[in-house]
């Protein structure tokens, strides 16, 4: 469904990425890790359109994104989670789940508000709280309802337990797993290697802007000279 | 226990209430004469409310917002000159007049944003001043006289009880419309553009579409605002257009409490109030307005409704 091949991009002529290969099939959960500084974001913000880059192609679902804006990324069905969460917090929860809710491909069974609330139960006390006035957890659920509703193709998670207690970690972590359940292709990053490779299908180490290797989980698991080389863990 | 959001519902509803009952208690008092400053509080109360849609809503702070109220004052005032005295014609036509201006210069303008966006809103403003200027066939600087108010058939708009009800009225349709407008989906991704542009975008939509649609609902608001500016005046001027003018709109908003609505008619209220009554006592009223607005604005970040409201903060200045 994504695929990326040759991908290069950067900030201001500083090159971050080098000829990165990608590739992510429907249904497939896919992580991406790396050290601090390797370019994990850039890639990221690189497919949500935000970056431009400077050269090799990005193909999602048959269409050219590539050097697309970022709207028109979203559009084609890629629902981007940043780091940060970044919710409105001008907006109540009602609202920032509400100002997203899109269903543009005529799912089946799209997502919808009550469907999120029942993904994240502890949003529905909440729902007309400013975002301003949320516990860094209840973003990051805002933030995952508010992608969900765009109903997306690809599902992107930039950091997506960064910053939040252990028992809200493991919450959102169950909830990744019941919208993997659900069919949803996902792309990930974060720290959290136990996490992940429960969860992913396939990973994908960046070291220094470039792709260095991809495996199963097994193989993550299994290999310590692996994790301690790419991730220092 | 009621709620902020019906708590300002309530306090709306009160001071529209008495503005509606204003003309009957002044000619009690036997002071008809200030009914004339009610309808210039109300004209100025629109121009505040359609500023605020995108100040406070959109995050788009316009240095140029008094050229609407120009363009529809000359329209009318144009139209005069040329012996169209119908008013469905007058205001249809500043309305629309004031939308194509406005689309032209958003079009341009929402593109950018904060400090530019100010130059530009200001460059566009001064722009069609300087145009009004220009133009000696309609006065030049010396301003257009109108013979007399747009023509509604049976309604009078030179009595000044009228005009205020067909202010009051337009006002409140205003505050209705745009109330529906700003908490409809289109009012949250307008707001949301304002919290965080580039989040916006990556959730699927385009901001420019949003902003500038905003931008012409604004600007031919504040164009109908000039038609009746016209009416109550019989005279239009390029002082009308000036940046000036556009930054004593925007202090009527600010002051009043920005993405509120209704606080850009409180910040009418007290502002037009304030610069006619500190006017008589002392030809150097600004030097006591000023320190007013400076402590208005330090002690009440959400405005004088916040402040009346007993809080700092009530998603006023943030919504």
């Amino acid at each position: 469904m994504l695929d990326i091949s040759g991908l290069s991009a950067g900030y201001d002529g500083s090159q971050v990425l080098f000829e990165v290969d990608l590739s992510i099939a429907r249904g497939e959960v896919v992580t991406l890790l790396g050290r601090n500084g390797m370019g994990k974001s850039t890639l990221i913000n690189t497919i949500a359109g935000i970056l431009r880059p400077s050269a090799g192609q990005i193909r999602f679902d048959g269409a050219v994104i590539k050097g697309l804006p970022s709207y028109r990324v979203a559009r084609h069905g890629i629902g981007l989670v940043p780091e940060g969460r970044q919710v409105f917090p001008n907006l109540t929860v009602r609202e920032n789940l509400c100002a997203t809710a899109a269903d543009r491909f005529g799912q089946t069974k799209p997502w919808t508000i009550e469907a999120v609330l029942e993904l994240f139960p502890g949003l529905s006390p909440r729902l007309e709280s400013p975002g301003r006035l949320l516990s860094g957890g209840e973003q990051q659920m805002v933030a995952i309802g508010r992608a969900l509703l765009t109903n997306p193709k690809l599902l992107i998670l930039d950091e997506a337990t960064e910053g939040l207690a252990p028992l809200v970690r493991e919450e959102i972590w169950r909830c990744i797993e019941r919208v993997k359940a659900m069919g949803q292709a996902i792309l990930i990053t974060d720290k959290n290697v136990k996490a992940l490779s429960r969860i992913a299908d396939r990973h994908y180490f960046l070291e220094k802007g470039r792709i260095a290797l991809c495996c199963g989980s097994g193989a993550l698991l299994d290999n310590p000279e692996l994790r301690q080389r790419y991730l220092g863990v | 226990m009621l709620t902020s959001a019906s708590r300002h519902g309530l306090a709306t509803l009160l001071l529209l209430v008495a503005l509606a009952l204003l003309p009957p208690a002044l000619n009690a008092l036997g002071e008809p004469f200030y009914i004339g400053l009610g309808t210039r509080v109300l004209i100025f109360a629109i121009a505040a409310v359609s500023l605020d849609l995108i100040l406070g809503y959109g995050g788009m702070v316009s240095l140029g917002h008094a050229a609407y109220l120009g363009v529809g004052a000359y329209t009318v005032g144009i139209l005069s000159f040329y012996g169209v005295q119908n008013g469905f014609v007058h205001f249809l036509s500043a309305a629309a007049i004031s939308a194509l201006v406005a689309l032209a210069i958003g079009a341009n303008s929402v593109r950018t944003t904060g400090i530019h966006f100010i130059m530009i809103s200001l460059a566009f403003g001064q722009m069609l001043y300087y145009l009004a200027v220009s133009v000696s066939q309609f006065g030049g600087d010396d301003g257009l006289n109108i013979d007399a108010q747009s023509a509604f058939g049976g309604l009078d708009l030179g009595d000044p009880t009228s005009l205020y009800y067909v202010s009051f009225c337009i006002l409140v349709v205003v505050l209705f419309g745009l109330d529906r407008l700003v908490n409809s989906r289109f009012g949250m991704v307008l707001r949301a553009v304002k919290s965080n542009e580039p989040r916006v975008r990556t959730i699927g939509f385009s901001p420019y579409r949003y902003k500038l649609t905003a931008f012409v609902i604004s600007g031919t608001i504040c164009g109908i605002a000039g038609a009746l500016l016209a009416n109550q005046n019989l005279f239009i001027s390029p002082a009308s257009m000036h940046w000036g003018r556009s930054g004593e709109i925007l202090i009527m908003t600010i002051l009043g409490g920005m993405g509120t609505l209704s606080g850009a008619v409180v910040g009418s209220v007290v502002y037009i109030s304030l610069e006619y009554f500190l006017s008589r006592l002392t030809e150097h009223w600004q030097a006591v307005m000023g320190p007013l607005i400076v402590l208005v604005v330090l002690f009440a970040g959400g405005g004088l409704v916040a402040l009346l409201a007993g809080r700092r903060v009530a998603g006023a200045g943030s919504r």
